[in-house]
């Protein structure tokens, strides 16, 4: 079975190959075709893989270094991707799948632009598919085989991290075709509005799966890891972090291209860089040359491969760019305060912003090459990252009303006043009755203002509130996003600033008291599960007439010989209650166990956000546009 | 507006805003970069200044892990190749692998005893996996 996967792999290397020739000599219909047989193909090849870990074929490397027989199902079919080898497969079927795809959708009646394009897929496909079978190959048989595998890390073994890798991939690898769109685009030197509105979907085709690929990620952080936190500022979360503020920016810049025909060689560059950040951040998490909590199957070697591809596709992006871009056209002529205006403000802030957290992750290796060893942590972020963006945000509510061309600034006087006044009563009522810091204070009323705004301007853009709901599907898609920013802002300050953290040492029967809970430990019992065997706690939470319990418990897994936490969470409406199990400690002769018991108020809400970006953006990638095309004037 | 005038204005307000972000990031840099001790690094480089965030690594030195507070916090010492050692206190629940004897990062301050407070301790992750700052340790030990 995997020699028929080996063999499709190769089959797909040179399909792919093939795909990049055609495509390049303009024949559409053609790369096409190979383009959806190379996916066929792929698909065929990456079923072999999961197939060899769902019968536990022990006689596969790959299978014997991540699989055990006693794992549940979900995981032996997870595992397929949960390291380094069956992910760069996953990265493989994912490039293949986006041409195969752009094969079948691609609109521009442009049957050369759309050959280049699939053209430069395919030599991206055959990139990695050459990375796949040369220096990462899953297909590899062991003999002999041994009776049983190693198991997948632990850690690994949750729900959120079966799905967490195909959409990060979905998104990571969705921008190599915003990637090759550019560059075909470059190549003819024309990124114009009929460009502008292909690429915009791709780009959202891969903004939308990057989005819920980062929210699972910090959702596993958040229980998995017993922290209490959900973003710790780690190279790996940056690597996902940066793709995805540049693929936001570019959201906003590809508009005034399809709108105005401006920003031409900016959106280009965006699109180019969207998908050089997702190689810098594959590189970065998996060459191993930072410390990460979430970095799995590290290898520098491979690593030193990553990063020489990411120098010759930026070298050949960057230059095709160089040469072509004093070419491209300029668009309408606009005034600062305009549209066009806000975005670029927009645009300047998110990559500004995208730029420190690429300086405070990559620092210590700065810092490592001249002897120093240091680390970068949550201040520096809180104290660059976080005001730049607010700049951004305050602005929004504002700006998002403005006319293309130039606005008329009459208006934002009355929204401004609004504003101050919004973020005084907070101030006001925070510092004084409710007795919150200024901060957060004023990171509510900003979250509000951005809420509020956005909803306003969808009333505006209605003018009677019953068009509403007839508004274009993309103007939905905007203020969802906005409303869903804003969500994430409150969210983020209330459970930043609000959160309680309390350490217990519990004998049986004691009790400990956080955040008006009173936790009473009942008894530490032996559970087994198929893989695993563990201690778990259980514990009464009382709260007034409210009771609960919650059953934290640390895992043990005897094939990788590793414990895992396992915390108990329990949704009060207004926040999470969250309890996780430490080690047992013998104190003054009585054995207790302790325990790190949080509680994250609101924390449900920024996840909700985050999760309406992710849908915004699936629904403005819902093709009603296609249909009616506005005139081209 | 003329084309030239706005990419004037345009290129001035993102330098702007790029050199304002480079000054947040330079003093952000100098006050929040952690650096990191060994016993024998704070030896030779004397105390960083109390409350500062600091890293310090090395071993839990075997015997010396013992309980206040009622349970809720850990005291022990770390030590390195060299002589002298560096006490660490945490509350809280010590990560999975952690162990007498073993290496371990603490992220936190010194008070002005010269006693470190963690905030945040790091063990071996899984049995692959050595804390970065550790390899020298380890290579040299």
């Amino acid at each position: 079975m995997i020699e028929l996967g080996h063999f499709a792999a190769f089959l797909a290397l040179g399909l792919s190959l093939a795909q990049g020739i055609t495509g390049l000599r303009g024949e559409r219909r053609l790369a096409g075709l190979i383009a959806v047989a190379a996916f066929g193909v792929m698909a065929l090849a990456f079923l072999s893989i999961v197939h060899a870990f769902v019968t536990s074929d022990f006689s596969v490397a790959l299978v014997v270094n991540n699989s055990h027989t006693l794992k549940p199902m979900v995981y032996k079919i997870a595992g397929a991707w949960g390291n380094h080898e069956g992910s760069m497969a996953l990265w493989c079927i994912v490039t293949l799948g986006f041409g195969a795809a752009a094969a079948a959708f691609m609109n521009t009646d442009r049957p050369l632009f759309e050959a280049r394009a699939l053209g430069i897929q395919g030599l991206l496909a055959t990139g990695a598919l050459a990375y796949l079978l040369f220096a990462s190959s899953p297909f590899l048989r062991i003999d002999p085989a041994p009776f049983q595998g190693a198991g997948l890390n632990p850690l690994l073994q949750d729900p959120a991290l079966a799905i967490h890798p195909p959409m990060l991939y979905l998104g990571y690898v969705g921008y190599s075709f915003v990637f090759a769109l550019a560059a075909a685009g470059l190549v003819e030197g024309r990124i114009d509005r009929v460009w502008a509105r292909e690429a915009r979907i791709w780009s959202l085709a891969a903004f939308a799966p990057l989005t819920i690929g980062i929210a699972l990620g910090s959702y596993w952080a958040y229980y998995e890891l017993g922290w209490g936190g959900w973003w710790f500022w780690d190279p790996v979360e940056n690597a996902s972090l940066m793709p995805w503020l540049i693929g936001a920016a570019l959201l906003h810049s590809i508009t005034v291209t399809e709108k105005r025909d401006g920003f031409a060689a900016w959106t280009a560059l965006l699109a180019v860089l969207s998908f050089l950040f997702s190689i810098l951040g594959a590189f970065l998490v998996r060459s191993g040359v930072l410390t990460s909590v979430h970095a799995f199957a590290v290898d520098p070697e491979r690593g030193t491969l990553l990063l020489i591809g990411l120098l010759v596709y930026g070298g050949f992006a960057l230059g095709l760019f160089a040469w072509r871009a004093p070419k491209l056209e300029g668009g309408k002529p606009w005034m600062l305060i305009s549209r066009e205006g806000a975005l670029m403000a927009n645009n300047i802030v998110l990559i500004v912003a995208a730029l420190t957290v690429l300086l405070g992750t990559l620092f210590p290796l700065i810092a490592e090459a001249f002897g120093r060893t240091i680390s970068v942590g949550e201040p520096y972020f809180n104290l660059t990252f976080v005001p730049i963006l607010a700049l951004i945000l305050i602005l929004l509510p504002i700006v998002q009303a403005w006319a293309w061309g130039k606005a008329d600034v009459k208006g934002w006087l009355r929204w401004a006043a609004g504003g101050a006044g919004l973020v005084a009563l907070f101030v006001l009522l925070g510092v004084g009755p409710m007795n919150i810091p200024a901060g957060a204070a004023f990171g509510l009323a900003l979250g509000l203002w951005l809420v509020f705004g956005s909803l306003w301007e969808l009333k505006r853009r209605a003018i009677t509130p019953g068009r509403v709901f007839k508004l274009p599907r993309r103007v939905w898609s905007m203020t969802l996003a906005h409303v869903g920013i804003g969500l994430f802002v409150i969210g983020a300050v209330v459970e930043t600033t609000g959160r309680y953290e309390s350490t217990l040492a519990l004998a049986q029967g004691d009790t400990g008291t956080v955040a008006g809970w009173a936790l009473t430990l009942d008894e530490v019992r032996s559970i087994e599960g198929p893989n695993w065997y563990a201690d778990g706690a259980l514990l009464t939470a009382r709260n007034g007439s409210r009771v609960t319990t919650l059953e934290p418990s640390k895992r043990y897994y005897p094939a990788a010989r590793m414990p895992t936490t396992e915390t108990a969470i329990y949704k009060t409406g207004a926040g999470d209650l969250y309890a996780a199990l430490g080690e047992q400690r013998n104190v003054d002769g009585q054995t207790r166990w302790v325990f790190r018991v949080y509680f994250n108020p609101l924390i449900d809400l920024l996840y909700a956000g985050v999760v309406l970006i992710g849908f915004a953006a699936l629904l403005g990638l819902w093709p009603a546009s296609r249909k009616v095309r506005p005139a081209e004037a | 507006m003329r084309a030239r005038t706005r990419r004037l204005y345009t290129f001035g307000i993102a330098a702007l805003l790029v050199l304002a972000a480079a000054i947040l990031a330079f003093f952000a840099l100098r006050e929040n970069a952690n650096l990191f001790y060994t016993p024998e690094i704070l030896a030779e480089r004397g105390m960083p200044k109390p409350g500062r965030e600091v890293k310090v690594g090395g071993w839990v030195e075997p015997g010396t892990l013992s309980y206040t507070d009622g349970g809720a916090t850990m005291q022990f010492t770390v030590i390195d190749n060299s002589p002298s050692t560096i006490t660490v206190k945490f509350t809280g629940v010590a990560p999975d692998l952690f162990r007498e004897g073993q290496g371990v990062v603490a992220t936190g301050s010194f008070g002005p005893d010269g006693q470190f407070t963690a905030r945040q301790l790091l063990a071996k992750h899984d049995e692959n996996y050595q804390p970065r700052e550790l390899k020298p340790l380890e290579a040299g030990g």
